[in-house]
């Protein structure tokens, strides 16, 4: 930079330089126009009042909260509290309606399904999946096939009060280790799995047992699963003759669970959320597919 | 050369010192153009009065449509989300079309300046139709130029005060008005007319005049060239789309210099000394609304708005001497013309055809896509989670969200249909299934309704399968048919 320039006029546009220079090229002196200097003054000045009305410098464990006492936690209240109340047209009615007429009502159906869907993501998809479609030992609540039963007033009870859960009205019923506990020998237990897999219409293995699996079965299963191996909602026993299976239907999956028992645990959420939430729960589980 | 020049015009007294006590600031140098008369002037009012009229009525015309929409021809119904134009309707996802009305008027506006520079600017802009419009009222009310500074000097206070005071409450109802028409675009006219009368208009309606009316008032009103000069990207842009064969506002300086006045001119003439037509009057930069100098050449402030080669022409004519030393022409034809050569003008080229031919075509497109749109719509999202379900009979199930599109402004009952998937059950959640026949669904009059559907088999499917399916929707009253593809996975 050279100063000597400084009280130059360019002589190609009569506009007097800053003085500043690179390299033979000079600044001009163009002033803005004065609206534009008091814009830029007015900025400035607002972001003063700003700084004074809402919360904006951070300190060293806090932050400055400004007079007006905005808080972004407050605003998010509010917001939400204007949504349940808009909410509280079809939430209320949802809340009064009994279950059957839910679905009959398109509009409720609609809302109901929509809510159920969202609280199906926070508070079941950890285990059932986002999509409802379960995993090993966690149900698939997109078939028709129910452990504790598969129409509307049943599901309501199992979301409501859970399975095996502290819940007094849960659903109970374990299916028994029947070796760990040493009810059965190995060999009954392996001829007991491969008449499972006879009842399913699945290929027997080389060396199976039927005659003498179906034996032990009767004596020791039929009275949950039932004599034909169809299964009891009321126990949670499930059919073993269809193609579902919860755990697996290989000979080695089976002998395990004959082994060790299955006691899978599902959660009691009334009290957790509210009535109109359980509903929307329920009908939204019941219309996947295969509700009864 | 074009921003050096502007520089000089725009504030030619205003050369700050060359020292560093220069102001930080360039002070305004306040316009007040005179009145003129001529063809431009006309074409002035003219558009003016129409786009204005335009603007200000067009959400009174009614267009009936029936019971179960608006009657107004022009609307924009966020509540509904929906765009009514005349006969046509547009709703959100067909928000191409206003990309296309976009392109369409970017197009439009390159074929403007390819043919006469800034057309847009001079004549059409917002900008400069109420500014032109504000800059009436204040001659009006305050007088010509000539009667101001006389009136600065000898009228009394409390006359000029007055007379201030009516300007900004003239200016100020013609912002309110501006403010109220824009917000009649967004609800049904005369309802919102009535509520506004009673005070029972929605709180948004004032908030938006309150910001109308400021707009136009402070832009009108007090920014005016500033907004051109500074503010609006067009004119860099124009700049650069331009080429040497557009029409500009041109001093035919071939013909103007060297200027004097009219006496100096004519003595010089008689003693065959070159003697310009220009006779420095200086009427085209009292006309100017922007405070430019056309004689220094074309220059960014310049909004090309004609009025000083109606200025110019009305001066020839007094004086006797050709109209036409400010004109619509190029530089380039005056300097051929000063070195003896015909000027050229060139309407058809690369540009301003292709600019048509894209105007053309986009156009067309448009009008072709819009005339033959469906009145129903179907669109299919196949489940992602899970892809397949298992039934306990052992058949498979697909699920499917499936939203219909009813564009017709009464109610109507769709048939739907799966095809591709061998003994398939087709399931509507929450219509109740008559065995045998399709699922009917109704869709209320301009509605979509979202539906979710299972389809189920029980056919062995090869491992791994993914049929192609086709969802069929179908008018039951013998309308039309609408089929979108989609897949049916199996394990
Ligand atoms: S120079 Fe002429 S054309 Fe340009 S803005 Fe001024 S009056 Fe209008
Ligand atoms: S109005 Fe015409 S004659 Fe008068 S100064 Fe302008 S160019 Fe020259």
């Amino acid at each position: 930079m050279a100063d000597t320039h400084r009280h130059e006029i360019d002589a190609h546009s009569g506009v007097s330089t800053t003085g500043h220079e690179w390299d033979g090229i000079r600044e001009l002196n163009n002033p803005l126009p004065r609206w534009w200097l008091w814009t830029f003054y007015a900025c400035i000045l607002w972001a003063v009042v700003y700084w004074l009305l809402f919360p904006a410098w951070p300190l060293v464990t806090g932050y400055t909260y400004g007079v007006l006492g905005w808080k972004s936690r407050d605003a998010i209240q509010t917001d939400l509290a204007q949504l349940r109340a808009q909410r509280a047209v079809f939430a209320d009615k949802l809340a009064a309606a009994n279950l059957p007429e839910i679905e009959q009502n398109p509009e409720l159906l609609a809302f109901a399904r929509a809510q159920g869907r969202a609280a199906f993501g926070d508070n079941c998809a950890p285990c059932h999946g986002s999509g409802a479609a379960g995993t090993k030992g966690y149900p698939n609540l997109n078939d028709d096939d129910w452990l504790w039963g598969g129409t509307l007033e049943q599901i309501h009870a199992t979301i409501q009060h859970g399975a095996r859960s502290a819940d007094p009205d849960a659903h109970v019923g374990d299916m028994p280790a029947f070796g760990r506990d040493g009810m059965l020998p190995r060999a009954d237990i392996v001829a007991a799995a491969d008449y499972v897999r006879h009842l399913a219409g699945l290929p027997p293995a080389a060396d199976a047992q039927i005659d003498k699996g179906q034996a032990v079965f009767a004596a020791n299963c039929a009275a949950c699963h039932g004599p034909e191996g169809k299964g009891n909602p009321e126990l949670g026993a499930p059919n073993l003759t269809d193609p579902i299976w919860l755990y697996g239907s290989d000979r080695a999956t089976l002998i395990q669970t004959i082994s060790n028992g299955r006691a899978g645990l599902m959660p009691a959420w009334k009290g957790r959320l509210d009535d109109g939430t359980l509903k929307a729960l329920t009908v939204y589980v019941h219309t996947l597919g295969g509700g009864q | 050369m074009a921003t050096v020049n502007l520089i000089r015009a725009a504030a030619p007294q205003a050369v700050p010192p060359a020292d560093d006590d220069a102001p930080l600031y360039e002070a305004r140098r306040k316009i007040y153009p005179i009145a003129v008369r001529g063809t431009f002037r006309r074409i002035k009012w003219t558009l003016l009065v129409v786009t204005l009229g335009i603007y200000y009525l067009l959400p009174f015309v009614r267009w009936h449509r029936g019971p179960d929409a608006p009657s107004q021809a022009v609307l924009v119904d966020f509540p509904n989300s929906r765009f009514y134009f005349f006969f046509i309707e547009i709703w959100p996802q067909e928000i191409y079309y206003l990309t296309g009305l976009l392109i369409l008027a970017a197009l439009v506006l390159f074929l403007m300046n390819a043919v006469a520079g800034r057309v847009w600017c001079g004549y059409l802009c917002p900008q400069t139709v109420w500014t032109d419009l504000f800059q009436t009222i204040e001659r009006l009310v305050e007088g010509d130029p000539r009667q101001r500074r006389e009136k600065l000097k000898n009228a009394s206070r409390t006359r000029r005060a007055f007379e201030a005071a009516a300007k900004h409450v003239l200016w100020l109802m013609v912002a309110w008005w501006t403010g109220g028409a824009w917000v009649l675009y967004f609800a049904d006219a005369p309802t919102l007319v009535m509520q506004l009368i009673k005070g029972e208009a929605p709180v948004v309606a004032y908030v938006w005049i309150g910001i109308l009316t400021a707009t136009t008032y402070v832009l009108a009103g007090h920014m005016r060239e500033q907004v051109c000069t500074y503010m609006c990207p067009w004119p860099r842009i124009q700049a650069a789309l331009t080429d040497e064969y557009a029409l500009n506002v041109t001093y035919r300086y071939d013909r103007g210099e060297p200027r004097g006045s009219f006496k100096k001119t004519e003595a010089l003439r008689r003693q065959g000394l070159p003697g310009g037509d220009c006779v420095d009057c200086r009427q085209c930069v009292a006309a100017c609304p922007t405070g430019v100098d056309i004689r220094q050449g074309l220059q960014l402030s310049c909004v090309q708005c004609g009025l000083c080669i109606d200025a110019c022409d009305t001066v020839m004519k007094k004086i006797g001497r050709p109209a036409g030393l400010i004109a619509y022409d190029t530089e380039m034809n005056v300097q051929r013309r000063q070195h003896g050569e015909a000027p050229v003008y060139r309407l058809l080229r690369a540009r301003t055809v292709l600019y048509a031919a894209l105007i053309v075509l986009i156009g067309g497109l448009m009008a072709v896509v819009l005339a033959t749109r469906g009145s129903e719509g179907l669109s299919v999202i196949h489940d992602r989670n899970p892809l397949f379900v298992q039934l306990s009979d052992g058949s498979i199930r697909n699920g499917y969200t499936l939203r219909l599109v009813n564009k017709l402004l009464v109610p109507r009952r769709f048939a739907l249909s799966v095809e591709g998937v061998p003994e398939a059950r087709l399931e509507v959640i929450g219509e109740a299934a008559s065995p045998g026949a399709d699922p009917v669904v109704s869709v209320g009059p301009d509605q979509t309704y979202e539906i979710r559907v299972l389809v189920s088999t029980a056919a062995r499917l090869p491992a791994g399968a993914s049929l192609p399916v086709a969802f069929r929707l179908t008018d039951v009253s013998g309308g039309e048919t609408i089929s979108v593809a989609d897949h049916f996975k199996g394990p």
